[in-house]
């Protein structure tokens, strides 16, 4: 057989199961288009490569199965670099194809020439130069069991132009890789984590993203149900445990319930399965759980030991550690510790604190769509305020169901992340909180949205500033507000109408439940812009550097 | 080992472009200077190169080995501990 690299590449990716891909065509990616026209691959037409990165993370955070998106060389590879670093810090299995100037040509400052294997390096996996057609029979297959082994991440492959067109002939196509699996637990560790359980007092489990990759939903369930052990959430984990299972505490974190970070205060022994130990979610290393004896589960040894030191480390799938935990596991009722829990659950709702603000809530916006839409249905945020009230006050009830930009934080995610998952997911539902900062970041793939017709519902919360920031030049920085206020109040609804999208403003004061209802009904792709009123702020709030237990506007 | 201390880490890794990168990029981010390097193939071997990267003892030394064993084109990694000039002339005279 005789093909040229660009065909190689696309056969390959058809191979593996890839039915779509998002990305921009430009002048060093335009032979793999070419092999794309008359491909069974469905190409999605990004407005910006960025755009197209989150489409490609918004497949693969939906389903669990690595996503592919394609740019062009020089700017269509810098504009996918932010997505590609928020796929590294969240561990999203993506693959980047990238064109390049011709072999011959890197070195020389060509036209739409960039270092992009040099600009990658720290935010992939791993990343790949093709040098000839032949390389890509072993890079295409590693790429993929790269991207799904262990950790997922995302893997970049930068093929340049006279490679897409050099011609390969060969006799068989390479075999394709699965992901590697993973050892199993050590039954030692496992045999030290259930009598370091059965002798602790106060356990608590805390889930991250690595319960979702490891779909660890069912084991969780059963652990925390068998012996008493309430489960709290890293914003990444949040989906891993139903929000109205027994001992489920909520979200623990800079944001977090303030009744589940003075659990983690008092816990004495903490089960960290899947999560990172990131600072937004335990405030000051030091002052995490001092009381607390650490069992740390993670497929990722590398994260033993680099924020906190575990007594014990479980190197493994979360789900295979829980699951062979759970035989060695007694029933027990914990009834003091409950009692405790239930206490300061009940003090946390009893002194909630209220809005100063008048008008709606923005919680209430949540909680009342969160009501209306289906179980399984698919949220994607932004990041600032509206993010974390979303994290804070819709009911997530399985994995996978919250796509949020955790680690990067990157403003400009919702919007394309839930293209994504319209696009991998058409049966779900899909709704996308944003703010008016975030949504501007990333605007132009209302088009893209137009184009497809996907249903997906953008719910604006509008406050006409950068709210996050706002809030904390409000309490960190003596009100001085610089830069956080927009001087111009855009119409949203215009705007999505320009684009093709039916749109609709609510103010608020108006009957928000039945305008929720309506909007919710609407079929293809539809925005409503919800103008807050007045200040509202994310609370509790641990400041920046602090410990956990040390809340602003946590009950007493 | 202690602040002061200076270290060898030998690390065999695939011979071709761009895996020093991959290697320096890791002390590079982390403001951890490297004090040596030093690369050659591997006798009789294209494929394999080895690696000695001299460091001062860092409480951050132990990161840095898992973050290089993590890395696609690093095949092993291993410590030289307490090391004097004396090793580090017999690896350069190799």
């Amino acid at each position: 057989m005789k093909y040229n690299g660009a065909q190689i590449i696309i056969t390959l990716l058809e191979q593996y199961g890839i039915d779509t891909i998002a990305g921009i065509p430009g002048g060093t990616n335009l032979p793999l288009y070419d092999a794309l026209y008359g491909s069974t691959i469905r190409h999605i037409l990004a407005r910006h490569e960025q755009g197209a990165g989150f489409i490609a993370q918004g497949m693969a955070r939906s389903t669990g199965k690595p996503a592919v998106c394609f740019a062009t060389s020089g700017p269509g590879a810098t504009n996918i670099l932010t997505a590609l670093a928020d796929a590294k810090l969240d561990s999203v299995p993506i693959i980047i194809i990238t064109g390049q100037v011709p072999l011959g040509m890197i070195g020389t400052d060509a036209f739409q020439e960039v270092d992009t294997i040099g600009m990658s390096l720290p935010v992939t996996k791993h990343n790949f130069l093709i040098r000839s057609a032949g390389e890509l029979f072993t890079a295409i297959p590693e790429a993929f069991r790269i991207a799904t082994s262990g950790r997922p991440g995302p893997v970049l492959i930068d093929v340049p132009k006279d490679i897409q067109l050099q011609e390969h002939t060969f006799g068989a196509w390479p075999a394709l890789s699965s992901p590697a699996g993973c050892a199993p637990p050590d039954t030692n560790a496992i045999n030290r984590f259930a009598e370091l359980l059965a002798t602790a007092q106060r356990p608590l489990l805390l889930a991250g993203g690595g319960c979702i990759h490891a779909d660890a939903a069912e084991s969780l369930r059963a652990l925390s149900g068998k012996n008493s052990i309430p489960v709290a959430t890293t914003l990444m984990g949040l989906g891993s445990i139903p929000h109205d299972a027994p001992l489920y505490l909520g979200m623990i974190g800079m944001h977090g319930m303030a009744s589940t970070n003075r659990l983690a205060h008092r816990c004495d022994l903490l089960i960290a399965a899947g999560t990172r130990f990131d600072d937004r979610a335990i405030g000051t290393a030091s002052g995490f759980c001092p009381e607390a004896t650490i069992v740390h589960i993670d497929i990722d040894p590398a994260e033993f030991g680099k924020i906190k030191q575990p007594a014990l480390a479980v190197a493994a799938d979360c789900n295979e550690a829980l699951e062979a935990l759970l035989p060695l596991v007694s029933e027990n009722d914990r009834h003091e510790w409950r009692e405790e829990i239930a206490s300061a659950q009940g003090n946390e709702r009893h002194h909630s604190p209220r809005p100063a603000a008048s008008g709606i809530h923005p919680a209430e916006i949540i909680r009342a769509i969160g009501s209306l839409a289906e179980p399984d249905a698919i949220i994607t945020t932004d990041v600032g305020q509206h993010q974390m009230w979303v994290a804070q006050h819709y009911p997530f009830r399985t994995p996978r169901t919250l796509l949020t930009s955790g680690g990067l934080g990157t403003m400009g995610f919702g919007l394309p992340a839930a293209i994504g998952a319209a696009l991998a997911c058409p049966e779900r539902e899909v709704i996308c909180f944003t703010g008016d900062g975030s949504l501007l970041m990333n605007i132009q793939e209302l088009a893209t949205l137009a184009d497809h017709g996907c249903t997906i519902k953008i719910v604006l919360l509008n406050n006409r500033r950068l709210g996050l920031v706002h809030q904390q030049q409000e309490f960190f920085y003596n009100s001085n507000f610089i830069a956080s206020r927009f001087v111009t109040e855009t119409d949203f609804a215009a705007i999505a109408k320009g684009f093709g999208i039916s749109a609709g403003t609510l103010t608020c004061g108006s009957d928000f439940t039945s305008a929720l209802m309506e909007f919710m009904t609407i079929p293809g792709p539809s925005l409503l812009a919800i103008d807050l009123i007045g200040d509202h702020h994310v609370l509790p709030m641990v400041p920046p550097g602090s410990a956990n237990h040390t809340m602003i506007g946590a009950y007493e | 080992m202690k602040q002061g201390t200076t270290i060898i880490i030998e690390l065999t890794v695939n011979n071709h472009p761009g895996v020093m990168s991959h290697i320096t990029g890791l002390f590079s981010r982390r403001a951890y200077n490297l004090e040596g390097i030093l690369c050659s193939s591997l006798t009789n071997e294209r494929t394999h190169s080895t690696v000695y990267l001299l460091v001062g003892w860092d409480n951050r030394l132990e990161q840095i080995l898992k973050q290089l064993d993590k890395l696609y084109d690093v095949l092993s990694v291993s410590v030289r501990e307490q090391c004097g000039e004396q090793d580090i002339t017999t690896i350069i005279c190799f």
